[in-house]
């Protein structure tokens, strides 16, 4: 059984996106219960979670799940309707799916009793509704005349149809209501209609994905459908015999149509010059283009610029040396060109020479149609070869397959005859029984040697089967976005790696430089250049949406919703904004805190928000968006606004705030984030112990990011977490004090001055002057305790964090630095103002300044120092 | 390696190898299972606002190691580095986490096997180091070896204590430096 679980593990992560995927689609179910193509993604999520259960050996979920597919291929087929209990049991079916997923396989058999109460709870939900069908006639009315309301839709766009055949809403519209006459329960009354109008809806599906074009004969024959519909639910009589007969003779018609209009998209496609196309050119300039003051290259050149083109100089047409007029063109080209533009396009680059020189333009493959057309007379070649008793039909495999067609395109420029060919399989034949060397070779190679083509034309050949082959593959190549399931774990040690590389190559940066080898710089620079992209590559590899996040909270507002008996509505902005994946992985923590909070304390019960004039849904909005190296999520509420009066009370209740002291609201909301600062009155199970905030903070704090809290009361809160895209490497500014280099984040740094009398206005202060502004500074010599070779001219700093500019004085600023962040590990996890350490390109070790938290530290401390001196000067005065 | 931590059988007699080394004069051992390696003296970047003991970090092999002056942390007087001054480099276990932590250490001595029944409990006063540090008193030659628990030296409880007593400490000094220097600094 272990091996078992092993073939589970390779599938839960798999299983666990569809499951995700699952529950978000039965969420938009509940705002959109018509959308079919959300139903039609649920049944999928279920049906490849069950190929996955039943893969991993998981056979009791893999039942559960068919069952469950069973029931929501009823929603599929109209057979019933979305309903909020239906939801309410698929939701819960997830989460025992969820269950079932996790635990080990002896506990499995206690959940399918779990399983037998969802489904039987399912199963009661969709009998009243089967039952329906033999219920009132009212009901059965009513079905009818949103069956002829939908038909009159119908008719109506397919009447704009044939007036605009290709306006692709009116068909989308078309299509919407020929697929809700589909689901109609009134259809399913009647043996097989659904299913025919299902194969009318194939036909538009076609129309939809520009199989098919719209044709007078196509509409005629839809709107037969429509009239069939409308008379078999008309009739009085037995609508099914009525049904029987007519509908045979339009299901005729219609696949008629369908196989025509395959033709047909082909012919119209050849017309249009939308897609790719691949030509044979032959372009042969007369003798004297040269004095006329035509350049044939440039003509060449201006082709390429249409598209992907294969240029072959053919040279047969070259004399001997003494023969050469140096001012004569006595080359020309074979050019295979792969382009949008179409025939007329090519001509026009050739205008001016074409009355005297020879220009052959063929089409030789529009995206397909070269298998059709080539196909006969390779089928030809291959009769003819037969009928020869030259060879088998595998010989002639044998002899095509590595140079297919060859003999074909040779003979369809006209380069080869067929008697010619004949000929030369004939000579084979005649002398005598093929040896196996012989057997072997190309059949170009035999032919150079009969001399029927030369190598030229060969080579020409060759390329243009190169050149489409080189075209299919690019085709086959866009259509899928292929990907690969890579464990995290191997990304991380990726990244790992890569930081090395990037500490290695400052290392080799800085040597070159000190060597002063011109040769050995470039090589570093090359080398610079390669990590540089390499660095890159490798953390957008990591890079993940955060949209995966904010999908999960969709669910929990929901249930949270329910929980508090408010009605929320979640919106979302910026999904597709791109963070580290550690960083997404731990944001889930504050976030669930930050929503939780605005659900619980923020959004008031409906009651109490159209009594304020509110709307009655409550509204949380995730957004997220990319600000320089940062990114920015902003939770906003428009719930009832955190009440500063009585965070004040509760601050100065719990000695936070002294008395007397007056705070700013920003500052009174910074209070909300200390552990244990609770405002609410009672603990719900949601929240209200004061832990949440605390731990945002601190989840935070770790990632290297800033919160900011705003709110105006009653009116909403919005609470913005501004984090680093990524964790493992930063811009830095590589400073030094004393012997000791340290790392401050260049994202944070505004400008850097020499700290000099007029920039310090200090009176023993740590105030600088800088043009005007005043800038505090914190002396890092001091800060440290560094004490050996003060410089004469110290530098500043000058950085901004939160808003607030301090200046850090070093001794010299060194320059700017790639820096892979080290943890410190655990023995220095208490040390404030230091977030790492920096391995630097000679080896030694830089430390990683953590700014704002050093400002706080020192801000403490200079507090600390205020308070202790005045209570210094009271015992003196005493 | 021979060692076998198998403690529940006590029929069969274990060996176990351990690292000797000097402080001062007296000779200490860890469990070799926990030894990584063992690197010669190199400038270690010191950490600022961290207790003495902590010399600092060093770059090994692209790693950020921490290293723990030990004749510091077992309150003996600082030595002159020599060329003998090493550092040992072991796994250390943290709140359930392995890290990797330096030591050093004023030489190494040897590898030395003992057997299970030559250790003897430490005794609870004499040996001014904490009781828990000690796993046991190994005898060799007449000479007493301490051997150390290494994980317990070097526990988190440990790191955050001394720090906080220190942070105070450096505070203090700190708040004295500016209030004396203050008047100096002026125009500087």
């Amino acid at each position: 059984m272990s091996n078992l679980d092993n073939h589970w593990n390779a599938c839960r992560d798999e299983a666990y996106e569809h499951l995700n995927n699952l529950e978000l689609s039965l969420l938009d179910l509940e705002d959109r219960p018509d959308d079919t193509h959300t139903i039609d993604v649920v049944f999928r999520s279920l049906h490849s979670i069950k190929g996955l259960a039943s893969m991993g050996g998981m056979t009791e979920l893999a039942d559960f799940i068919h069952d469950m597919e069973t029931i929501i291929d009823m929603l599929r087929s109209g057979s019933l309707s979305v309903s909020r209990d239906l939801l309410e049991h698929t939701v819960s079916a997830c989460d025992l799916i969820r269950t079932m997923m996790d635990t080990s396989e002896t506990e499995r058999a206690y959940f399918n009793e779990q399983a037998e109460v969802i489904l039987t709870a399912l199963r009661t939900i969709t009998v009243p509704l089967d039952e329906q069908y033999e219920s009132p006639e009212s009901l059965a009315e009513q079905e009818k005349e949103e069956v002829y309301e939908l038909l009159n839709e119908l008719e109506s766009s397919l009447l704009e149809l044939e007036d605009t055949s290709d306006d692709k809403e009116t068909i989308d519209r078309a299509f919407r209501a020929l697929h809700t006459i589909k689901g109609s329960g009134a259809l399913s009354r009647f043996n097989g209609l659904a299913k025919f109008v299902h194969n009318v809806e194939t036909v538009f599906d076609m129309i939809r994905g520009g199989e098919l074009t719209i044709t007078d004969r196509l509409i005629d024959t839809t709107l037969s459908v429509c009239d069939l519909i409308r008379s078999v639910l008309n009739t009085s009589e037995d609508g099914n015999a009525l049904f029987a007969e007519k509908s045979p003779g339009i299901v005729e018609s219609l696949s008629q149509l369908t196989s025509n209009g395959t033709d047909q998209k082909l012919d119209t496609n050849s017309d249009e010059s939308e897609s790719s196309k691949t030509y044979r050119i032959r372009f042969r300039p007369s003798l004297d283009i040269f004095l006329k003051g035509t350049d044939p290259l440039a003509l060449l050149i201006e082709l390429r610029t249409l598209g992907y083109s294969t240029v072959i100089a053919q040279k047969d047409g070259i004399p001997p040396l003494n023969e050469i007029n140096p001012e004569h063109c006595y080359t020309y080209w074979d050019i295979i060109l792969t382009t949008n533009s179409d025939k007329n396009a090519i001509r026009d680059i050739f205008i001016f020479t074409e009355d005297d020189s020879e220009l052959t333009i063929d089409t030789i493959d529009d995206s397909g149609r070269l298998d059709r057309d080539s196909a006969a007379p390779e089928r030809d070649l291959e009769n003819l070869l037969n009928n020869f008793g030259v060879m088998t039909r595998d010989d002639f495999d044998k002899i095509t397959n590595p140079r297919q067609r060859l003999c074909d395109i040779l003979i369809e420029r006209g380069d080869l005859t067929v008697e010619d060919l004949e000929q030369v399989l004939g000579q084979e034949k005649g002398s005598g029984e093929p040896d196996s060397a012989s057997e072997t070779r190309p059949i170009n190679e035999k032919l150079i040697e009969a001399s029927m083509v030369d190598t030229g034309k060969v080579d020409s050949t060759l390329a243009e089967q190169q050149h489409v082959k080189n075209v299919r593959q690019q085709q086959s190549q866009i259509t899928p976005v292929s990907s690969i399931r890579v464990s995290s774990d191997k990304l991380d040690t990726l990244v790992d790696l890569v930081g090395e590389l990037v500490t290695l190559q400052a290392r080799l940066t800085q040597m070159s430089l000190s060597k002063n080898d011109a040769e050995l710089i470039m090589i570093a620079e090359e080398v610079e250049r390669l990590t540089d992209e390499l660095r890159d590559n490798t953390m957008s590899v990591r890079l993940v949406p955060i949209g995966t996040l904010f999908g999960k909270f969709k669910r929990l507002v929901r249930d949270l919703a329910k929980e508090t008996g408010k009605k929320i509505e979640m919106t979302t902005e910026g999904a597709e904004t791109e963070l580290d994946k550690t960083v997404i992985e731990r944001l889930n923590d504050p976030l669930v805190h930050l929503i939780r909070n605005s659900i619980d304390h923020g959004i008031e019960s409906p009651q109490v928000r159209t009594k304020h004039g509110k709307a009655e849904h409550g509204v949380v909005h995730l957004a997220a968006k990319h600000s320089g190296g940062y990114v920015l999520i902003k939770i906003t509420d428009d719930g009832r606004g955190i009440d500063a009066h009585a965070v004040r009370e509760k601050a100065r209740s719990r000695g936070l705030l002294e008395n007397d002291k007056t705070a700013s609201d920003q500052e009174l909301f910074s209070l909300i984030l200390s552990p244990g600062f609770s405002t609410a009155e009672k603990v719900t199970n949601v929240s209200g112990r004061g832990v949440g905030m605390d731990v945002v903070k601190r989840n935070i704090d770790d990632l290297r990011g800033s919160l900011e809290i705003s709110s105006n009361k009653g009116i909403g809160t919005t609470i913005t977490m501004k984090l680093p895209l990524t964790l493992a490497i930063i811009d830095g500014l590589l400073v030094k004090v004393g012997d000791s280099f340290f790392v401050l984040p260049l994202s944070i740094i505004e400008e850097c001055v020499e700290l000099t009398g007029s920039a310090v206005n200090s009176h023993g202060r740590n105030i600088a002057n800088i043009r005007g502004a005043v800038v505090p500074y914190i002396s890092l010599r001091n800060q440290f305790h560094i004490h050996e070779n003060r410089p004469e001219l110290e530098q500043l700093v000058i950085t901004n964090t939160d808003g607030m500019r301090v200046g850090f004085v070093v001794d010299h600023v060194v320059d700017e630095h790639q820096t892979v962040i080290k943890s410190l590990g655990k023995a220095y996890q208490h040390v404030e103002g230091v977030s790492g350490a920096t391995i630097l390109g000679d080896g030694t070790l830089a430390l990683i300044l953590d700014a704002s938290k050093l400002i706080q530290v020192v801000e403490e401390q200079d507090q600390g120092f205020i308070t202790k001196q005045q209570s210094h000067i009271l015992i003196v005065s005493s | 390696m021979l060692n076998n931590k198998n403690s529940g059988t006590e029929s069969i007699i274990e060996m176990m190898q351990y690292l000797t080394f000097k402080l001062d004069e007296e000779v200490f051992a860890i469990d070799i299972s926990k030894v990584r390696e063992v690197l010669e003296f190199s400038p270690v970047t010191k950490v600022p606002q961290t207790p003495n003991f902590m010399c600092g970090v060093i770059n090994l092999r692209g790693s950020v190691v921490p290293v723990v002056d030990l004749r510091l942390k077992f309150g003996m007087e600082e030595a002159a580095k020599t060329v003998d001054t090493c550092i040992i480099i072991s796994e250390v276990t943290l709140d359930g986490e392995t890290t990797i932590i330096g030591s050093l250490v004023d030489s190494v001595q040897e590898v030395f096997e003992f057997e299970s029944s030559q250790i003897e409990p430490a005794p609870r006063i004499g040996t001014k180091l904490k009781i828990e540090f000690i796993k046991g008193m190994g005898k060799r030659d007449d000479e007493f070896i301490i051997i150390l628990d290494i994980d317990r030296v070097f526990s988190t409880d440990e790191f955050s204590l001394i720090q906080q007593t220190e942070a105070f400490a450096t505070e203090r000094k700190h708040i004295k430096e500016t209030a004396y220097s203050t008047p100096e600094s002026t125009g500087s």
